[in-house]
């Protein structure tokens, strides 16, 4: 298990290599913005332009930043610092990760114990109206982007513009708010954050535990005289989670990497919203270390989804 | 014959599905006498599984429609509620399937899913329960069975998974085991120490059985008595003896004539059934057995034989509209090495019928 851990480990740095090299290109090489303009503003002096390309190596061959980037990447941990206002990468990424981490934290609790309920219930009534309506709103629920889910849910229930002002709108999360006030600001974006994910799930569990209540071990169970109950929790659920926990690895990883959407709509300053408005600006190397960020989150999660995996199911062994 | 054990009387399955009503069992008895085992023979979507499921209470659904009368320990089994049933299987009536590997739960240890069954019916502490699984697994020889109770099911061989699955079902001593097919999935030399070790615990045990199957070989070893399954019905049913030695029903005939002999010539050609079994939704009116019959009349095509005594043998029936002479005399040809085809030109002949 620890060679294979390290291992993987190694692995990930190769791939975030090869990632920061393809946003390096993508970002430097096909031109999208002077960061020296983007630094000194508009109408800025020749002479100024210069300066700044001297003083932050942008006059150097790409070849050479790249290494530098690289260098500081890779052996310093350090992502640069925003053309834009001058501001760490890292410790800005550092600063709103938990905001980030927060958002999604209780997303995910309210997808699973939605999601799963409602894929239980309707596996076990399966062809019931139940069933059936649950899976409709769940189709629709998939179909909903969070953005737009998200502006509704502001014009039905903010407090500032809402039909019925019941939630703290839009910026009401802060991150210096006592901690009930961030709950409470937090309960709208967690509910549109989670209603696709919820309906995603349900509709994957009902699937999983479908397929599963077929299989012969489940008739096995049933003829030992095992409860309903015992047969559904016991021996159905555990083959029929297993593979949501690959899939809710992935999503958590992803979503640490940034909520961009949800983030953007109720303006919650975390990765996702730093993203959004450093794509917005053309802040190159902030998109960069977001990116790289991203690609990093993604190979933990999934790192850790293997090894749970060989917890999971005995017959998986890592190697 | 003592008290039968289980008492199976004009039972019907069908199954009400989008294609139509399938007809999985159409009218089946039986009687299995305490310590007894019968043999039910017949090719796939026979019934055999599905009757016996049906005892076992499995079979229950929105779709399905059950008939007849289940007997055992007193009670008619289908009027038991569906916790009656529960706390009568895996106590009373156990069963072992086809596939051991599909048939044990991949997560769990063996010991965990034995503590298991133990623990759904008696109130006993787990490491009693396990005590007894390892006595279990001992009696049906596995070896070290203290160091394999932690092991998971992909660590066992096939064979030893489905000795597995027979210490699982034979761990609260039920009165009735159901076998369905317990050696089909195994290598042969797999099956015969299957076989030998059922035979032995049937011998140690008294424990009734129904054993599944669709190869004659392999319950010439295993019954006393032998029911042959075609399209949901009983259509012989004797003493394991009898139906190798006189059978009176063209089916068997068929299925004994395509299993090689060990003093048949290497290159005298096996006789298969002609045909493919019926769809159970539309049967073949009168005999369902008369598309595919080498000796059929055309009444055959109209009237619905019934299984009946055969002359002179109470203790054997078949569901056979020819004539018991004809019949004798096509198996007297039959035996001789006539193929199906000159056994009824012989018949015909003597007839005079088409």
């Amino acid at each position: 298990m620890g060679t294979y851990i390290i291992r993987r480990l190694l692995w990930t740095v190769l791939l975030l290599w090869v990632v920061s090299g393809i946003t390096f290109i993508v970002f430097n090489v096909l031109p999208s913005a002077d960061p020296a303009l983007l630094r000194a503003g508009r109408r800025a002096e020749p002479a100024v332009l210069q300066g700044i390309r001297e003083t932050f190596g942008l006059d150097r061959p790409l070849i050479v930043q790249y290494f530098d980037y690289m260098k500081d990447v890779f052996l310093h941990f350090d992502f640069g610092r925003s053309y834009r206002n001058d501001a760490d990468v890292r410790s800005q990424l550092l600063d709103r990760l938990p905001n980030t981490l927060y958002l999604i934290g209780g997303a995910v609790v309210l997808w699973l114990a939605v999601g799963l309920t409602v894929g239980m219930i309707s596996a076990v009534k399966r062809g019931s109206f139940l069933d059936r309506f649950s899976m409709t709103t769940a189709l629709v629920a998939i179909s909903a982007p969070p953005y737009w889910l998200g502006l509704i849910a502001l014009y039905l229930f903010s407090s500032d513009i809402g039909r019925f002002p019941l939630l703290p709108g839009s910026g009401a999360f802060q991150d210096t708010a006592p901690f009930a006030t961030q709950v409470g600001a937090l309960i709208m974006p967690w509910c549109v954050l989670a209603t696709a994910f919820a309906a995603i799930y349900a509709r994957l569990l009902r699937a999983n535990l479908l397929e599963v209540m077929g299989e012969d071990y489940i008739r096995t169970a049933r003829a030992k005289g095992v409860s309903e109950r015992g047969v559904i929790f016991h021996h159905g659920m555990r083959s029929a989670l297993t593979p949501i926990v690959t899939v809710l690895g992935l999503d958590v990883g992803i979503l640490v990497g940034g909520a961009i959407l949800t983030e953007s709509v109720f303006n919650i300053p975390g990765i996702g919203r730093l993203t959004f408005d450093a794509i917005q600006r053309g802040d190159i190397i902030t998109v960069q270390g977001a990116t790289l960020f991203l690609a990093l989150a993604v190979c933990l999660c999934n790192l850790f989804v293997d090894v749970m995996y060989s917890v999971l199911d005995p017959r998986v062994r890592l190697s | 014959m003592s008290e039968p054990i289980l008492s199976v009387r004009d039972l019907k399955v069908h199954f009400n599905t989008d294609d139509g009503r399938v007809k999985a069992v159409d009218g089946v008895s039986y009687d299995i006498g305490p310590g007894r085992t019968l043999g039910i023979v017949g090719e796939s979507g026979s019934g055999k599984s599905v009757s016996s499921l049906t005892v076992m209470g499995l079979t229950r659904s929105k779709i399905s429609d059950i008939s007849g009368e289940i007997h055992f320990g007193g009670r008619d089994l289908l009027t038991l509620s569906e916790s009656e049933m529960r706390s009568l299987r895996g106590e009373e009536i156990a069963m072992i399937f086809q596939d051991p590997l599909s048939s044990l739960h991949p997560f769990y240890r063996i010991g965990d899913q034995l503590v298991e069954a133990v623990q759904a019916h008696h109130k006993v502490s787990k490491a009693a329960a396990l005590d007894k699984a390892i006595e279990l697994l001992r009696l049906v020889g596995i070896p070290e069975p203290k160091d394999r109770v932690g092991g998971y099911p992909h660590e066992f061989s096939g064979g030893m998974r489905q000795r597995v699955m027979i210490a699982m079902a034979l761990i609260n001593e039920p009165k009735l085991l159901i076998a369905d097919e317990p050696t089909t999935a195994l290598d042969v030399t797999v099956q015969a120490q299957i076989l030998e070790l059922m035979i032995r615990l049937k011998a140690e045990l008294h424990t009734s059985i129904v054993f599944i199957t669709h190869d004659l070989g392999v319950v010439a070893e295993m019954a006393d008595d032998i029911a042959v399954m075609y399209a949901g019905r009983i259509v012989e049913f004797g003493p394991t003896e009898t139906i190798f030695d006189s059978p009176q029903h063209p089916y068997t005939w068929g299925l004994l004539g395509s299993i090689p002999k060990l003093d048949a010539s290497r290159d005298e050609p096996l006789v298969p059934v002609t045909g493919r079994p019926p769809s159970l939704i539309n049967l073949p009116s009168g005999c369902s057995f008369h598309p595919r019959c080498p000796y059929v009349r055309d009444a055959h095509k109209r009237v619905e034989p019934t299984l009946e005594p055969v002359k002179g043998d109470p203790g054997h029936r078949s569901a056979c509209l020819l004539d018991s002479d004809v019949r004798d005399r096509i198996w007297e040809d039959l035996r001789e090495g006539k193929l199906p085809a000159e056994a009824r030109a012989d018949v015909m002949a003597g007839d005079g019928a088409p």
